[in-house]
């Protein structure tokens, strides 16, 4: 007996994804979203290149010292410090150091933070109430003491060169941990009622397996999002440490807000480049990872909830974009209904 | 500084207070309300209590006080002598036990370094210098954020409010020192207007440090009292740039969320139905959507409090106004950990409590607060 099988209907492929990362991003903006996500993807490329190719670019090498106090000149385009740095070489060195700072600090905390609020927001239980304790003790504090707290306690103040940038990166790892637990924590308690964690235990599916496979995938998109807004703070508490002389010594890399520190005495004597062109770079850097982020968090609507069942204000700002213009509605990926979640 | 801003998403924005409930409905309304307030009053103490016991811990991690004031500078014998005299070179497990029961019973230790004070002294010496300026930042975050934040809302996706999130991302990305450096350029060595740091000039510092009774340490209210003028001028002066430099930073956090509250506010039915009306539109803001639209932005400033503090370290160090942030750092340099542990606790202990009064604030003003 022959039966004429009816080849059942493909879903419709939704939309055609390009294989350059963040040209789809591009895509679902429009007007002046497209235009600050433009604006901040050229100013990070800019800073990721710089710091790339810095031994090409720099015309010294950031320890380099030379003799006193220069203005600019051509041999040195934005002069030198008090301590006979060249401040050109020293911002393009700079770049270098923030990036890998950067990065550093969102692999650690995503791989510690991530598995954390999974583990607490699945297993639940007393051991989710202590760890949620913890951690609104530890985000409610302000984040940049316990940066230095810990920055003292890994370094005790003498700080190598991987040392000073892994450091650096570790202090402020604890500042961000918190964020990425609450975050999982309250997506993992949404996602772990859906039937298909019930499907998983049936079929017996170890708790490992269904945190990490199935769980794991269904509130990952919530973590870019966090991600790119936490790396222009990384920069911010990089550049504090280094100004309140807790960050990376002179001679192991290049840190701006450490020549920040030594140009604020320079202002007495009307000395303005030691400290307007680091300060610049900070400035720019950290606008162009913060139009990223903020573009990134209009466009995706994550499920970056405060607890209790509040909503961050950026949601209420999609809210307002996507009833104002369809255009936008159409790009908002339908995100799991997050009311009534627990606290 | 990348606080999530609460606001009332999703949620119709909060119109009239509501009406006086029937007297069986609010019994039930204010025991669940006092019943949540209690318990997130006790759950203050072990948020304090974690928050001292990881300093403690992070701290005594790299050593002790008189082996980092000492080190180098005595004999190994003289060093293991003071240790031994100031308790150091027992087990830390008994140190921290030591160090909490002395905590429970009001006693913080002494600080090492900067003249052996107790730890309320030294909070109610430069504890008043930090509630100063933290004031003058307010003062300057409410005065440009909330005007700038309402303006942008009023022209939602024009000119003015391009230019003002873009100012408020600039003020975002500038760390505060950078501002101050900045300002100090301009108004204190192109313009020679205000002074380049410090709270008031040498003569007047005396003046309201030793002349004037009751003493507040707050110089504002000192030069007040004092009533001269001069002096008045002398330190509002010193105050406009450490305040501008603390005030813009929160100003930034205030406008995105003035904008933001008031845009979804003036989405909401009441407004329309003004609005159909035929209310000017400037009075529909004015009266109908932007007292609304202040609500959350009046809970969540109190979440700025951590931030603020985080801040004025930071500016207090750029314009060495010695407050309680200056001194920290210093007594971080000089790893005085008794000093260090107790401003991180009366910190926390700050934290917690505004904490729980915003909670207090939110659950008696609004009423779709859940417990």
């Amino acid at each position: 007996m022959t039966v004429a099988l009816v080849p059942v209907a493909a879903p419709v492929e939704p939309r055609r994804k390009s294989k350059i990362p963040g040209l789809n991003l591009l895509r679902t903006t429009h007007g002046l979203q497209r235009a600050m996500l433009l604006i901040g993807f050229v100013l990070v490329a800019l800073f990721v290149l710089v710091g790339l190719f810095a031994p090409l670019l720099a015309p010294y090498g950031f320890a380099e010292l030379f003799s006193g106090q220069l203005p600019m000149s051509g041999t040195h385009p934005l002069g030198t410090t008090v301590g006979g740095y060249d401040v050109l070489s020293r911002i393009i060195w700079g770049c270098r150091t923030a990036v890998e700072v950067i990065l550093l600090a969102i692999v650690l905390s995503t791989a510690i933070g991530v598995p954390l609020g999974l583990i607490s927001g699945y297993v639940g239980g007393p051991l989710d109430r202590v760890l949620v304790l913890i951690m609104d003790a530890l985000y409610a504090f302000p984040s940049l003491l316990l940066a230095i707290v810990v920055s003292i306690t890994i370094s005790g103040g003498q700080a190598g060169v991987v040392g000073g940038i892994l450091s650096a990166a570790i202090s402020i790892t604890v500042i961000f941990i918190p964020q990425y637990f609450r975050v999982v924590r309250n997506a993992t308690i949404q996602v772990k009622v859906e039937p298909y964690v019930e499907a998983a235990k049936v079929v017996g599916a170890s708790p490992l397996r269904i945190m990490f496979g199935h769980v794991l995938a269904n509130v990952s998109q919530s973590i870019p999002v966090l991600t790119t807004l936490n790396a222009s703070e990384s920069i911010l508490t990089l550049a504090s440490l280094g100004f309140l002389g807790f960050g990376i010594e002179p001679t192991s890399a290049a840190e701006w807000g450490y020549d920040l520190n030594k140009a604020m005495s320079d202002v007495a004597n009307g000395i303005w480049w030691t400290g307007v062109f680091p300060g610049l770079a900070i400035v720019l850097i950290v606008t162009g990872v913060t139009l990223i982020g903020e573009s990134l968090n209009d466009v995706l609507n994550p499920l970056l909830r405060t607890r209790g069942g509040t909503t961050t204000a950026d949601e209420q700002e999609i809210a307002a974009i996507v009833t104002v213009t369809p255009g936008a509605a159409a790009a908002a990926p339908a995100a799991p209904n997050a009311e009534g979640q627990a606290s | 500084m990348s606080q999530t801003l609460p606001t009332t998403a999703g949620q119709p924005a909060p119109a009239a207070p509501p009406p006086p409930a029937k007297a069986a409905k609010s019994t039930g309304r204010y025991a669940a309300l006092l019943k949540y307030l209690a318990i997130r009053f006790v759950l203050i103490i072990p948020t304090v209590w974690i928050l001292v016991t990881v300093v403690f811990f992070l701290m005594r991690l790299t050593g002790d006080p008189i082996t980092a004031m000492l080190g180098g500078k005595a004999t190994p014998e003289e060093l293991a002598k003071r240790r031994h005299e100031a308790g150091y070179d027992r087990p830390i497990i008994v140190q921290y036990g030591d160090y909490l029961w002395g905590v429970l019973h009001g006693d913080f230790g002494k600080t090492v370094t900067n003249g052996n004070r107790t730890i309320g002294e030294v909070l109610t010496t430069y504890g008043p210098a930090t509630i100063e300026l933290v004031f003058w930042g307010l003062i300057v975050a409410f005065v440009v954020g909330i005007p700038l934040g309402r303006l942008a809302a009023r022209h939602y996706n024009r000119l003015p409010d391009v230019l003002i999130r873009t100012f408020a991302i600039l003020f975002y990305a500038a760390p505060v020192f950078f501002v101050a450096l900045v300002l100090k350029l301009v108004f204190s060595q192109a313009l020679h207007l205000l002074p380049v740091s410090g709270r008031a000039s040498v003569k007047t510092a005396l003046i309201l440090d030793t002349k004037v009774d009751p003493d507040t340490r707050i110089y504002i209210v000192n030069a007040i009292l004092y009533g001269d003028p001069a002096v008045i001028g002398d330190v509002l002066k010193h105050a406009i740039l450490p305040g501008l430099a603390l005030g813009l930073l929160t100003a930034g956090v205030f406008i995105r969320l003035v904008r933001i509250n008031l845009l979804q506010t003036l989405r909401a039915d009441y407004v329309t139905a003004a609005r159909a009306r035929g209310v000017a539109e400037g009075t529909v803001v004015r009266k109908h959507a932007f007292r609304n639209a202040l609500i959350p932005v009046v809970t969540v400033m109190g979440m700025q409090i951590a931030l603020m503090l985080g801040g004025a370290i930071l500016t207090e160090t750029s314009f060495e106004w010695q407050g309680l942030g200056y001194w920290l750092a210093k007594y971080l340099t000089a790893r005085d950990f008794v000093a260090v542990q107790g401003i991180v606790t009366a910190i926390a202990v700050i934290v917690a409590l505004a904490s729980f009064v915003i909670d207090l604030i939110n659950a008696l003003i609004d009423p779709r607060v859940r417990y």
